[in-house]
């Protein structure tokens, strides 16, 4: 299918570049002086935004790919996936590194003591298996069966995502809320499609083989 | 009511007495440092690299932090009035007509009336005070305000026997203030302090900073400021002072009453339920600081709190 290839050849790489885009506005702000009179404030609740964003990302290309037919789509799911776990973890050395500064006693008890910094975390450690199964070579070594089931993971580390966010605003409410709004409409799809196919099995059997393209 | 008509020119709409007081001071800076830049009254920091104001011997009430920046002081605000983002202060508050203003002043006084701002600044004496100030979030900032202190308005006012509180409020005009439009606070904002701490030489009136008047987005044409207390204490464009009797309510305690309570002393071994207050991040500074009892000011302050179990009146 040389279209397919052209179509991947030109679009994979132009995702990549944009999935560098907020990290590279970040450092552009940075350097030109244009972050607030709080920068780390700033690099903090912009890498966990954009944490949060891919995984709702990724989380939509199923869906998208269901809905629109278009095959193609599934081939960025692990590129958005480790874009995630890319903002996840500079959200976390962000934290570590310029807001503590390594004080190990202060994270440990932010960890155990501030339900939103638990759940953050959480949601973060989550993304660590995730990641590093992320090959086709370790998917096909795990099996479909068991690389699928760790990879519903990712379902509470969106939901671990939210409620941290829902946790940390002081008073307003309607960010986080949105958020959790488009997570409910993707675990929505999923929920709806799984009861659907439990009444059409046989059609259920080659999109299972399609999700591990 | 005495509700004064502005059938006289008022000073302010002559030469702000800011305005007036800076050239003064640009005048002193100017000649001192030998440059002749107007701009170095609007942008102190091109003086030296970095803001400096006021100039001269320091009063009792002045740290001796070093100052915040003014562009830091007036583009990063927790004023929800205009926006819960930082930046929406200095954003959205460009339509805001802080002039004219009247201040209602009622409850618990011999002479509730209505007045104009200028009647209630004008009898005092405006001073310049280098103050900390802590925020609930976790950072803190050291401004140099302009303002004079509101035991000195209480004096005039004449509160009687019966006052225990004073309770402030600040302005609601949706129109002007676009953060009013949805309900994330309760608005009207209002704020509380027991008459002792409102009398405390400390508390300060303020009507300007870094020598200029305030700009919207640090409360103009007139705020609190209360340095051993959380910021948010520190109530922004004030419409109305009533004295009362019983403990006031107050908006953050209102919205979350186990986070936020009414005296809201900056206290390090009292944690909000959510983020540690032990330490805080002076803006422009990299490592945090330990954070003060009282912000530093327990020797001027404690006073009024001994034998009170500041975990419980928190």
């Amino acid at each position: 299918m040389p279209k397919t290839q052209w179509e991947i050849r030109v679009l994979k790489p132009l995702v990549f570049l944009l999935g560098l885009v907020p990290a590279g506005l970040l450092v552009w702000k940075a350097i030109a002086g244009e972050l607030s009179a709080n920068p780390i404030k700033d690099i903090t609740e912009e890498t966990g935004i954009w944490t949060l964003r891919f995984i709702l990302c990724t989380l939509t290309i199923t869906p998208l790919r269901r809905i629109s037919g278009w095959a193609l789509l599934a081939r960025f799911r692990r590129m958005i996936g480790l874009f995630a776990f890319f903002y996840g973890s500079l959200h976390c050395v962000t934290y570590i590194y310029l807001d503590q500064f390594f004080a190990i006693d202060e994270i440990l008890r932010d960890v155990a003591k501030r339900p939103f910094v638990t759940v953050g975390f959480a949601a973060f450690v989550m993304m660590i298996p995730l990641a590093l199964t992320s090959s086709n070579r370790i998917a096909k070594w795990m099996g479909g069966k068991k690389w699928r089931l760790l990879h519903r993971l990712v379902y509470l580390t969106a939901l671990g995502g939210v409620i941290h966010y829902l946790w940390l605003v002081k008073a307003d409410t309607q960010r986080p809320v949105m958020y959790g709004g488009v997570l409910a409409v993707l675990l929505g799809y999923r929920m709806w499609e799984y009861f659907r196919s439990r009444h059409v099995t046989e059609k259920t059997i080659p999109r299972v083989k399609a999700n591990l393209a | 009511m005495l509700i004064k008509q502005a059938d006289e020119v008022h000073p302010s709409e002559i030469t702000p007495e800011n305005v007036y007081l800076n050239r003064r001071a640009f005048i002193r800076i100017a000649s001192a440092a030998g440059i002749g830049l107007a701009s170095s009254v609007v942008f102190p920091e091109l003086l030296h690299g970095q803001d400096r104001w006021p100039q001269g011997k320091k009063g009792p009430y002045d740290v001796d932090d070093e100052l915040n920046k003014f562009k830091d002081i007036t583009t990063y605000n927790n004023f929800y009035e205009f926006g819960v983002d930082k930046s929406d202060p200095s954003e959205n508050a460009g339509s805001f007509r802080p002039k004219p203003w009247t201040v209602r002043i009622e409850g618990e006084v011999k002479k509730p009336a209505t007045y104009n701002l200028e009647d209630i600044v004008k009898p005092s004496q405006v001073e310049d005070r280098i103050y900390r100030h802590r925020c609930v979030e976790g950072w803190s900032m050291v401004i140099p305000w302009r303002g004079f202190p509101l035991a000195d308005l209480i004096k005039r006012i004449e509160p009687t026997s019966r006052a225990k509180y004073v309770a402030f409020e600040t302005v609601y005009r949706p129109e002007e203030m676009p953060g009013q439009k949805r309900r994330v606070l309760e608005w009207p904002y209002v704020e509380g302090l027991r008459l002792d701490e409102a009398r405390h030489p400390l508390t300060l009136l303020a009507v300007g900073l870094y020598g200029k008047e305030l700009l919207n987005q640090n409360g103009a044409p007139l705020r609190l400021v209360i340095p051993w207390k959380y910021g948010f204490k520190s109530i922004k464009s004030i419409v109305k002072i009533k004295f009362v009797e019983k403990e006031p309510p107050t908006t953050w305690n209102l919205l979350t009453p186990n986070e936020y309570g009414f005296y809201s002393n900056v206290n390090p071994d009292v944690d909000h339920p959510r983020w540690s207050q032990k330490t805080e991040r002076r803006i422009g500074e990299f490592l945090k600081r330990k954070t003060s009892m009282f912000n530093g000011y327990g020797e001027q302050v404690s006073g009024m709190y001994a034998g009170m179990d500041l975990k419980k009146y928190f």
